[in-house]
């Protein structure tokens, strides 16, 4: 039943919402200050397209019932990933995953490398994995994706729990989840993250009761709930399939670009200088005819290792038997100096060469081919052993700092399946500051777009249209922080200015934006099932700052490979007063909102600018300001404070008080 | 799952009986870094008694390979069964490593 309602105001809302956005476009821009105008409507579109994009997620909502027993022999190991988090807090998940009952081996996966980490896991029976020799310090690390994915290469559990250093799971964890797994095809259940250290009044927006519910529920229905890095569980068969894939993907690709770009490297190498000497062109020659023999091989449907095996063999013996030639021209001519001046030959005889310096003047180091980077660095990358990273499968993916969401977007394509489960089983910490809050936000911001900017799910084949909508729809989400800018500048325009974007606000305008509107908050409403949605609508205008720095950022680096300025989400608490520079251009939007609120009164005073445009701007602005005020709960949080359990301990509320 | 070793001439032939799945791989790679350290870097799996591999032994497979090629030798498997063949078609697999009829065959041509 709430699922025919659901459906019926998803269509609703988008019949409305196209009928007012349509109207926008086609009969109500003032051109005149086409400047403002056509940002809005652009704006107004971004934010149809993001209410549909939420409506198709909730039409397929999906209630799981309890998955059946898994079958009892099931193996798992469950990974507490930490890096700098404090030793405490990783016991105290640690003890915690030691004791959920259903059998399974313990792991903390210490990227930080503590000897203390190690001795207090050892002490109370619970592995340790830290990176292992391959890790060297010229690999990328790949942050908790490559933490997790050197795990897998020392572990063997069928199954795997991924944990947050903080989030502390329940004992029946497993014993509710694992039955899903009774389905081959699935690879991932995700359960709900939540926090315990949040008021009720959660300030900094910790919770997301919309994301773990409804949105997760019907990306679920389109089989296509997504990874979330922590409180989830893996079919390992799943990830080390995705981890060969890629590698086969990976290391053909690098092939094919070392074989393309060998005949420049080789006729680079040839004008240089080293390339005077007879011998290096010979080498030249014989490198030359080996990529090319490659690359008809390659063609022919030749298996990579076989291609790259004879490569190496070619390349090695042509010089070898070059370097032994020049060597014998060297020895015969010591023996001609030793027989034109026999009488200064000494005890020893005639010099030799030392028996072994063809062999050490062949290697890829020595040999004159070394010094010709270029031909060098075509014939490292013609391997099979993926020289560029640690270790060569790598699971879960690197192509962005959210690996989660990157690598569940891969599974899907593989063909796997996902599962939500609704049920909180394990309580985490959020972060308690501004600061940290606003690191975490980037953080996510930036690495959904990295996924996006890298791996377009629109753009996945293998991914049904309803898997790449739900991605993109996570994407798109995140665009909100240009919507945001225009959507504050457009009455603060108009107040103080007088400059309406819209032609005129008449009785067309309201008859077509209102039921929109309401149609609109009437299907959070609905879909929420009175789930406080608020405080992350508030948040996903209020942080528009943070938005707009995770797309400019993470096309920086994804186009011009520039750093992220990536940093770790603190877990503890960061001291220090209020932080207000933290949220400056906000403090900047609100003043201005303020001012343009007096000027527009003024101007309405003057007669300068029209009642009913006054009001409905005022009343955007008003709207903006409450929006914004969550800033100034969030930066005077203080952090979490226990709320004290009956009235038997006053002197603690006293203390509170003073 | 049991592994044996055999050095000769020109290779060594690692022989996997059983299962080659996520709780046999690490053996594998054991048994493999032994074989190169022991200064045979020509190996060859043999897989004609091997009649299941998931992706965690294809992928100790590779961890092998790398090993191999490092040491200046390299890795060749022979004797693959059907369910393995599908595993390395369905991963793509067979791009990257030839399956030769036998162990002998493996490094035939050179």
């Amino acid at each position: 039943m709430t699922r025919f309602w659901t459906r019926l105001i998803v269509l609703l809302t988008v019949i409305l919402g196209v009928n007012y956005v349509a109207w926008r476009w086609m009969a109500s821009l003032n051109w005149e200050a086409w400047w403002i105008a056509v940002p809005l409507v652009i704006a107004e579109t971004y934010s149809l397209i993001d209410v549909m994009l939420f409506g198709l997620t909730v039409w397929n909502l999906k209630i799981r019932k309890p998955p059946p027993p898994a079958p009892a022999d099931a193996t798992v190991d469950v990974f507490i990933t930490t890096y700098n988090e404090p030793l405490d807090l990783v016991m105290t998940t640690a003890l915690a995953a030691k004791d959920i009952r259903w059998p399974h081996s313990t792991w903390i996966l210490d990227d930080g490398d503590r000897p203390e980490m190690r001795e207090l896991a050892e002490s109370n029976g619970i592995g340790y994995v830290t990176r292992g020799a391959d890790w060297t310090p010229d690999m990328p690390r790949h942050a908790k994706a490559g933490n997790l994915n050197n795990a897998l290469m020392v572990t063997s559990g069928e199954y795997l729990l991924i944990l947050d250093a903080d989030q502390i799971p329940e004992p029946d964890i497993l014993d509710k989840t694992l039955g899903y797994f009774n389905d081959d095809k699935v690879a991932l259940v995700q359960t709900p993250q939540y926090f315990i250290n949040v008021p009720a009044d959660d300030p900094l927006g910790s919770q997301a009761p919309l994301f773990y519910g409804p949105i997760q529920q019907g990306k679920d229905g389109w089989n296509a709930a997504f990874f979330c890095g922590s409180n989830a569980i893996l079919r390992r068969e799943a990830l080390m399939q995705l981890g060969l894939v890629g590698y086969v993907k990976a290391t053909e690709k690098s092939i094919r670009r070392a074989l393309a770009a060998s005949r420049t490297a080789i006729k680079k190498a040839r004008r240089s200088s080293e390339a005077e000497n007879p011998l290096v062109a010979q080498m030249l020659d014989e490198v030359e005819a080996a990529t090319e023999s490659a690359q008809r091989e390659l063609e022919a449907g030749a298996s990579l290792s076989e291609i790259t095996y004879r490569v190496r063999r070619k390349v090695d013996d042509a010089v070898r038997t070059l370097v032994a030639a020049d060597f014998s021209a060297l020895q015969s001519d010591l023996e001609e100096i030793a027989a034109m001046e026999l009488a200064h030959v000494g005890e020893g005889g005639v010099t030799t060469v030392a028996s072994d310096a063809v062999e050490r003047m062949s290697g890829r180091d020595w040999s004159p081919l070394g010094a010709l980077e270029s031909v060098h660095a075509v014939l490292d990358a013609i391997s099979v052993e993926r020289t560029d990273e640690a270790q060569p499968i790598m699971p879960l993916a690197t192509i962005s700092v959210t690996e989660d969401m990157a690598t569940s977007m891969r599974l899907h394509g593989l063909g796997w399946k996902s599962v939500y489960h609704h049920e909180i089983l394990a309580n985490g910490l959020a972060p308690e500051d501004v600061k940290t809050m606003l690191t975490q936000r980037l953080r996510w911001a930036q690495g959904t777009m990295q996924v996006l900017l890298r791996e377009n799910p629109l753009v996945q084949r293998r991914m049904s249209w309803g898997q790449r909508l739900m991605y993109f729809s996570t994407m798109w989400t995140y665009l909100s922080g240009f919507a945001a800018v225009v959507y504050f500048a457009a009455p603060i325009i108009y107040l103080t200015l007088g400059i309406l974007p819209v032609s005129s606000l008449s009785w067309d305008f309201f008859i077509r934006f209102i039921p929109f509107m309401v149609v609109n908050q009437l299907l959070f409403l609905v879909a929420g099932h009175g789930i406080p949605t608020w405080r992350g609508q508030q948040y996903s205008l209020a942080l528009f700052p943070t938005w707009i720095k995770a797309c400019t950022t993470a096309a920086r680096n994804v186009w011009f490979g520039r750093p992220l300025g990536f940093a770790v989400t603190p877990k503890a608490r960061q001291s220090g007063g209020p932080s207000w520079s933290l949220i400056r251009p906000q403090i900047i939007v609100a003043v201005l909102l303020a001012v343009a609120l007096v000027v527009g009164v003024i101007r309405l005073l003057a007669g300068m600018s029209e009642p009913l445009g006054t009001l409905v701007n005022v009343a955007w602005v008003a709207f903006d300001l409450v929006v914004l005020s969550v800033l100034v709960k969030a930066v005077l949080y203080k952090g979490f404070v226990p709320e004290v359990v009956g009235p038997e301990r006053p002197e603690e509320r006293n203390a509170d008080a003073v | 799952m049991q592994f044996s070793y055999e050095v000769n001439d020109s290779y060594a032939e690692v022989k996997g009986v059983g299962r080659l799945n996520m709780v046999a791989a690490p053996k594998l790679r054991e048994v493999v870094a032994e074989v190169v350290a022991g200064g045979s870097s020509r190996v060859v799996v043999n897989l004609s008694e091997t009649d299941f591999m998931d992706s965690s032994g294809l992928g100790a497979l590779i961890g092998c390979l790398k090993a191999a090629r490092q040491a200046g030798g390299d890795l060749r498997i022979a004797g693959v069964q059907p369910q393995v063949k599908m595993v390395l078609e369905l991963t793509n697999m067979d791009r990257v490593l030839t399956a030769y009829p036998t162990a002998e065959a493996a490094f035939g041509d050179d």
